[in-house]
């Protein structure tokens, strides 16, 4: 193959993992909390709806971000009414969740099917993008690209180097312990709640604005549930959460460069590999048991408030 | 605050009961809302989606028809979340039986066998047991996720289905069109009642929901499936072998999946289509949590969901409502449940001064 057809794979690969990266952080945060919201898809969703109203009406980059956002949270804050208020089951609010955004998204996006929007600018960093190949591999994406590598560094940097995260970690692995040290543990877990929102609602306008700048029912295309696969990909560490992403970007336009190279395989089955391969992944990566039970958050999934106790 | 929240002593009956209805009664109250919102009459609207589909015996039909194979699937769910064991893949499940059962059909296109509709029901239950192994299979031998698994598997499955009829599975003759051939009648279920379209495969859901009320209340199996759903430690230590379970769990919601599939081609649809099901697969979800999942419940919870079905439908034919309203229905409905389930375990106490300042 040639090189550089293998650099522009590269570059694409980043493209189509951002919508990942974001989502996937965002349920990190999360989870590390102790909670599992399974509504990923459900809030990509309505964000990436959201996201495309604001910028079809305004054009603003800046409004939509906001607006993708806002709708994301807004999904979330549900779900912690629900599970974190209410103590509702973890599994079936997300699910909840998830479809309800389906619903929704569809509903908000009726008179935008097939619109077309112009995309976002790339934003090539002066002098940087200059180099030959390195350039363009690293340093000529669009804001939001850039933005996801930042997102990256601020939770890394959160979750391990403040008190704060360190709380938050406490919160996700012993929250009866975090209480009886005067944490407040619902209030904590709704803050990471409404965290992972945010992201995979920007994760959404993403898809919708820069991505694929076009509205179409259900877009999001099963890309929030691979976002949850992709925490358990990465064990519940950010740097490898990123990783991932971009092997999923990978995977997910591996299927039209297939067929870009004359090989003649039905577009449907190969549409079948992101799927397929997060399978794999999830098979490979849980087979360890034992790096399992080490990362993931000791009280994942399960209802707290002290109330109950 | 004025408002306390106080555990009950004991879960409360009568609310495990109530909640069901209060969900539903606050989404029919969401409903009018909603249809204000859309400036629509909120009663010209409530009546075309909620009581025009149903006003006469076809309409009553149409009813039975959409609740088959939500109840049966959500039966078949039930079994599994009542011991934690999440299958989200009925819809890729139904799309195996559909694909397994109009194979059957299509090869035997012109014969008048009787054997046909048996055997199309039976190797509908094998693909829709054949999909939901998969998950099974990987969450007992590597601990994969089962969620996350037979999730996936639903895009594959639709994709698949989709690939055979446009592919393999198309009708010759058709003009390209991504379909199979129009079934025999030997390979379609008879209508039950004349002057509607009710067929045999509504009566044989009903009695899937029947086996399933005696497999799950009667049974020894569905005792340790709840055993194991309440306290899984209890059940390790009395010895019930929990991957045993999660095979069940999966399998009975992949064999009522697969009936269904099989039953919606051989059924209302008669052919072989890119798309089977419009959901029912992740409304089935919806109707066994909202059926308190007891068979019983799913029985009426599945008509509900049925109703918000035809009426999307209605609504967007008699009043342009968009039909995307439906999954906002069900999934306020599903909302609304877990949030009045909170009323099962606590109450609301109001505070009362004379206790404060003591």
């Amino acid at each position: 193959m040639d090189f550089a057809i293998f650099i522009k794979i590269l570059i694409a690969a980043v493209a189509a993992g951002t919508p990942f990266v974001y989502a996937a952080l965002g349920e990190l945060v999360t989870e590390k909390s102790g909670v599992l919201n399974l509504g990923v898809e459900g809030m990509m969703l309505v964000g990436a709806i959201t996201g495309f109203i604001a910028m079809a009406k305004t054009g603003s980059l800046l409004l939509a971000v906001g607006c993708g956002m806002t709708a994301g949270m807004l999904m979330a804050a549900i779900f912690g009414v629900l599970t974190l208020t209410l103590m509702a089951n973890q599994v079936a609010s997300g699910l909840a969740l998830t479809i309800f955004g389906i619903g929704l998204s569809a509903f908000l996006g009726l008179k935008y099917t097939s619109i077309a929007l112009p995309g976002i600018p790339e934003l090539p960093i002066p002098l940087l993008s200059d180099i030959p190949v390195l350039g363009k591999l690293f340093f000529s994406y669009d804001i939001l690209v850039y933005g996801s590598l930042a997102l990256l560094a601020i939770v890394s940097w959160f979750l391990y180097k403040t008190r704060a995260g360190l709380i938050l970690r406490g919160v996700g692995e012993a929250p009866k312990s975090a209480h009886a040290l005067g944490y407040n543990v619902v209030r904590i877990r709704y803050i990471a709640v409404l965290f992972g929102g945010a992201m995979a609602g920007l994760g959404g306008v993403y898809l919708s604005v820069a991505y694929t700048p076009v509205w179409v029912e259900g877009m999001v295309a099963g890309r929030g549930w691979v976002s949850l696969a992709l925490v358990v990909f990465a064990t519940w560490r950010p740097l490898r959460v990123l990783f991932g992403a971009y092997l999923f970007g990978a995977i997910t336009i591996a299927q039209f460069h297939i067929q870009g190279l004359g090989i003649d395989i039905p577009s449907q089955l190969l549409s079948m590999l992101p799927y397929l391969a997060t399978i794999l992944v999830l098979v490979v990566i849980s087979r360890d048991l034992t790096a399992i039970r080490l990362n993931s958050p000791a009280s994942l999934g399960i209802t707290y408030h002290p109330e109950n106790q | 605050m004025f408002v306390r929240i106080e555990p009950r002593p004991e879960p409360s009956r009568v609310m495990k009961y109530c909640s069901p209805l209060i969900a539903a009664v606050l989404m029919l109250i969401s409903g009018l809302i909603i249809f204000t919102l859309l400036g629509k009459d909120p009663v010209q609207a409530f009546h075309a989606f909620f009581i025009e589909p149903i006003h006469d015996l076809y309409g009553i039909g149409e009813l039975f028809i959409k609740a088959a194979p939500l109840m049966l699937i959500g039966t078949g769910l039930a079994i599994g979340f009542r011991a934690n064991i999440w299958n989200i893949g009925a819809e890729g499940q139904m799309a195996l039986g559909a694909i397994f059962g109009g194979y059957i059909a299509i090869i035997f296109h012109g014969s008048s066998s009787h054997f046909i509709l048996p055997l199309m029901i039976l190797c509908g239950a094998i693909g829709g047991i054949l999909w939901a192994a998969i998950p099974a299979l990987l969450k007992t031998v590597f601990n994969a996720n089962e969620i996350l698994v037979s999730l996936m598997l639903n895009y594959v499955a639709l994709l698949l289905l989709e690939f055979l009829v446009h592919g393999p599975l198309r009708d010759p003759n058709g003009y390209g069109f991504p379909q199979s051939v129009l079934f025999s009648d030997s390979a379609m279920l008879p209508i039950l009642i004349e002057g509607t379209r009710l067929h045999l495969g509504v009566l044989i859901s009903i009695i899937g929901v029947g086996i399933g009320w005696v497999f799950l209340e009667k049974g020894f199996t569905g005792y340790q499936l709840q055993v194991a759903g309440l306290a899984q430690k209890a059940a390790t230590y009395a010895g019930f072998k929990y991957k045993k379970l999660i095979w069940i769990g999966m399998l009975s919601g992949g064999i009522t999946a697969g009936i269904a599939g099989a039953l919606e081609i051989a059924g209302p649809i008669g052919q072989l289509l890119p798309s089977v099901s419009p959901g029912y697969g992740y409304a089935a979800i919806i109707v066994a949590f909202v059926g308190r999942l007891h068979p019983g419940g799913i029985f009426l919870s599945s008509l509900l969901m049925a109703l918000l079905y035809l009426g999307g439908e209605s609504g967007q034919m008699n009043l342009d409502l968009p039909s995307a309203v439906t999954g906002i229905f069900q999934g306020l409905l599903l909302f609304y449940l877990l949030a009045a389930d909170f009323l099962i375990h606590y109450r609301l106490r109001l505070n009362s001064r004379q206790r404060e300042n003591g």
